[in-house]
């Protein structure tokens, strides 16, 4: 563990700060280079007149996986549900800046939160699967959106049960309903019943945090498999899970304004994870990464 | 350029517009009982001023509408019944909550339950053919009492089960380890706590007992109604009066019935409010206490 | 010294207070016993004398007419029965699509808006207006007009079921997690599809649950018929014409008869009506285990 007084010395790129957290060598792409999916400028949620995250700005690249890391409270739940307008769903709450999505304003006059949400899917912190079958579970966005075929829907729900590890586990009981599935397999039906709907993004808010490490392993592996062909933002409160699976991480916190008394999340820090968590720049970054608070 | 503004959302605003509509209809269906009771009531009043209230006489050969008969005999009967049922509710509730091994809770709440579901017009069948007669009480203001007694014993009671529940255990162990025995217990801990509420429930039940017309009309005696406080002497309530008269009712008789109607809802109207009111804010309280 | 202090006695002693709350404890006990000797007497009489009736004539007492003459004796509940499930199935109709959507506006949409407010107050008045006003408000608005129907007797059940309906639904849509309609938003489906096929069905057995207790209530009602329904004896299966009949309002008019005859038609009827009663409270019953099962 590195002591205060290590925390100025200076370090050669790709040597973790603390020893425990592995990253894993991979080429970042870089944001220039990549398509920009979402372009944030000085975003700012509140929940009726509470701010709960203000002032930030950021891009998000295309097929990549982006990570939210920040101590419970720093407002990176809330930065994600804006991205697909979660937020209209709860009574006073309300985003204001600017959040671009492929250059269109998701916040525009004309724009449907339902079309939104059918492009940028969600995972959530708890599994929740609907209290019907694995089959109707999976086939309930195609029909949503009109898919009626029977033979359509079968193939829709085997190759999105395959795309999220599970077709093996549940081939034989897809009329069983899901609530009988262990918290892992819920959390990858969950998965696979985003993917149904073929969406270009998937937010993941904490997606392991109710989960044991094997189930988590393999929801990170399926991850890894998911960003060839989805663009992937996730939030999580565990480091070495963003370390090991993100290209880019974005680190908030929240600050306490002494006037109001409330706390307000702002972006930190945003960078590749390889940077993020070798050299970050800002110090806030490097006491949370060290595990020196948060 | 990507284009989000999906399809027209005209379905989804049709079913709120649907849902806004079918809870407006409490609000049409009220407002329309007002206006439209009110209206039909208007005549016997004109006729009577405030006469209908309080004269006696109650004759429509003669366009007489005195309702207070029926008034005393309505309010005499809710209060038989409340004396008898407010005992044994509470007692039924002190039983369940604090007395009954675990096993017993559940099939006593649910015998308790049947009552409720048994129709006002068997247990004036009942009452009609084997309480007033082999009990040699005839139709009278007590028989009307009991039967809706027996009517309104199962609502006292789980309204004051629900409200003694929620008796925080800290209490009752405070009074308990100070060496109280269980009914000293229930005195200290448990009456002062769900006062309120208990208070709320009875008058709930007294709110049923009011508008409860079946069993009443046919038990009370539909005697030309007579104001005494003889529990034994047969009677009429205006909800029994409206049921037994309405048949052969001219346009002002029926005038007459309508205002009693209105009289009745007004009563009942504004005692559940104030037990809605109450229960509402000792459950607030207890629940704020709890917590 | 030690000798001199008493030993330290912890037996039961008999006290006033302790027989003192022995006594209320057996009081306790015999409200119980009063609550039930009416549930038991009343079953019995119905049983006894109804059974004999209805078994007399099996199956003629649920098929035959009602004899015009109400002194003679002999079987006939058909058409009251027709007439209870026609004016309740009417009733169910009207008030279960009515008050599951004034539900799903108060719950789904209403929160916090004075429009839902007013509306949950009224539905809590409305549960207390008596059923005999409901009667003579559907007399004034539908009876007057159109003459004596089943349907009449269906409206009047129906303002009646109405708020309970709504209160019961609204308490069984609290249950539904919000996780799911989280989870179906985030598929890109609208509100309505979400209620419809998420949050609905999610919430239907207890729903179902709430509403057959409403509907038991509802068939057992008589007031609200007196002034609408009419009287027939003779089978009716139209809704929306001719005077009907219902079992309440058989065993109503029949209590009152000094003829046997007519007093134990009057119990075959209760014990019919109380059988339809308790078997959909029963049903209701199951329905809410199975929901508390589930979650």
């Amino acid at each position: 563990m590195a002591t205060p007084a290590t925390v100025q010395t200076h370090r050669a790129a790709g040597t973790p700060l603390d020893s425990r957290i592995h990253v894993e060598r991979r080429s970042a792409p870089s944001l220039e280079t990549s398509e920009i999916v979402f372009d944030v400028e000085n975003a700012e949620v509140f929940y009726g007149a509470f701010r709960a995250v203000r002032g930030v700005s950021m891009k998000i690249g295309k097929h990549q996986i982006t990570a939210f890391i920040g101590p419970s409270g720093c407002g990176k739940t809330t930065m994600l549900r804006a991205f697909n307008r979660m937020h209209d769903t709860t009574p006073g709450a309300r985003v204001a800046g600017k959040i671009a999505y492929h250059g269109v304003d998701l916040y525009g006059p004309e724009v449907s939160a339902t079309e939104v949400r059918r492009r940028i899917g969600m995972v959530f912190q708890k599994p929740n699967p609907f209290p019907k079958s694995i089959y109707d579970n999976i086939a309930f966005g195609p029909r949503v959106n009109g898919v009626r075929s029977k033979a359509e829907l079968d193939a829709i729900v085997e190759k999105s049960l395959r795309a999220a590890a599970l077709w093996d586990e549940v081939k034989d009981r897809l009329r069983n309903s899901a609530l009988g599935l262990s918290g892992g397999q819920q959390q990858r039906l969950c998965i696979a019943r985003t993917i149904a709907v073929e969406p270009d993004v998937v937010l993941m808010d904490e997606p392991c945090s109710a989960l044991d490490p094997i189930a988590t392993a393999r929801i990170e592996e399926l991850m890894r498999e998911l960003k060839t062909r989805y663009t992937i933002v996730i939030v999580t409160h565990n480091m070495q899970q963003a370390a090991r699976t993100s290209d880019r991480t974005a680190f908030f916190t929240a600050e306490l304004d002494s006037t109001t008394d409330q706390r307000t999340g702002v972006l930190v820090e945003y960078d590749s994870t390889a940077k993020m968590f070798s050299n970050p720049s800002d110090e806030r970054t490097e006491n949370y990464i060290t595990g020196r608070f948060g | 350029m990507l284009d989000l503004r999906g399809k027209s959302d005209t379905a989804d605003r049709a079913f709120r517009w649907i849902a806004i509509g079918a809870a407006g209809l409490v609000l049409l269906i009220l407002g329309m009982i007002a206006l439209s009771m009110g209206d039909r009531a208007r005549p016997v009043i004109a006729e009577m001023g405030f006469d209908f209230f309080s004269s006696t006489r109650w004759s429509p050969p003669d366009t007489l509408y005195g309702a207070l008969p029926f008034i005393w005999g309505t309010l005499y009967t809710a209060l038989i019944a409340l004396a008898l049922a407010v005992p044994v509710s509470l007692g039924v509730a002190l039983f369940i909550t604090q007395v009954a091994p675990r096993w017993l809770k559940k099939p006593l709440i649910y015998m308790i339950d049947l009552v409720a579901v048994v129709p006002s017009v068997v247990f004036g069948l009942w009452g009609v053919l084997v309480l007033s007669q082999h009990f040699g009480l005839g139709r009278s203001f007590l028989t009307a009492g009991i039967i809706l007694a027996v009517m309104i014993t199962p609502i006292i009671t789980s309204l004051a089960r629900e409200v003694i529940e929620t008796t925080p255990v800290a209490e009752k162990e405070a009074a308990l380890a100070l060496g109280a025995t269980r009914w000293e217990m229930i005195r200290a801990s448990v009456l002062p706590h769900s006062k309120g509420g208990l208070v709320g429930a009875v008058m709930l039940g007294l709110g049923r007992a009011l508008g409860e017309t079946i069993a009443a009309a046919l038990v009370i005696g539909s005697a030309l109604g007579q104001i005494t406080p003889n529990p034994f002497a047969p009677g009429n309530s205006m909800p029994a009066v409206i049921a037994n008269e309405w048949g052969e009712a001219d346009d002002m008789h029926k005038s007459a019935l309508i205002a009693l109607a209105v009289t009745l809802f007004v009563i009942t109207i504004v005692v559940n409010l104030i037990a809605t009111a109450i229960v509402q804010r000792s459950m607030r309280k207890s629940r704020g206490k709890a917590t | 010294m030690s000798e001199l202090r008493p030993a330290l006695d912890l037996r039961r002693k008999r006290t006033w207070r302790s027989t003192k709350s022995t006594l209320m404890t057996v009081l306790m006990g015999a409200a119980v016993a009063v609550v039930l000797i009416p549930l038991v007497a009343v079953m019995w009489s119905v049983i006894s004398r109804g059974a004999g009736v209805m078994l007399q004539s099996f199956p003629d007492f649920f098929t035959a007419e009602i004899p015009l003459v109400s002194r003679r004796p002999g079987p006939g509940m058909g058409p009251a029965i027709v007439g209870t499930l026609l004016a309740t199935g009417g009733a169910t109709l009207l008030a279960v699509p009515l008050g599951v959507l004034g539900a799903v506006y108060l719950h789904e949409y209403g929160a916090g808006s004075k429009f839902a407010g007013a509306v949950r107050f009224m539905t809590t008045v409305m549960t207390g207006v008596p059923s005999i006003v409901m009667g003579l408000f559907v007399y004034l608005m539908w009876t007057m007009r159109f003459g004596y129907s089943a349907f009449g007797g269906a409206l009047a059940l129906a303002c009646l079921m109405l708020p309970v309906v709504i209160s019961s639904t609204e308490q069984m849509l609290k249950l539904v997690p919000n996780n799911l309609r989280e989870a179906s938003y985030a598929l890109g489906t609208t509100k309505s599809r979400t209620i419809l096929t998420v949050v609905l069905p999610a919430a239907l057995p207890g729903i179902v649950s709430g509403a057959l207790l409403a509907i038991a209530r509802a068939a057992g009602e008589t007031a609200p018929l007196l002034f609408a329904v009419g009287a027939a004896s003779t089978y009716n299966p139209h809704l929306f014409t001719e005077a009907n009949t219902s079992l309440s309002l058989q065993i109503f008019s029949n209590a009152t008869s000094s003829f046997v005859a007519a007093q134990d038609r009057a119990w075959g009827a209760a014990l019919t009506l109380v059988m339809l009663t308790f078997a959909l409270t029963l049903t209701a019953r199951i329905f809410t285990a199975r929901f508390a099962l589930k979650r």
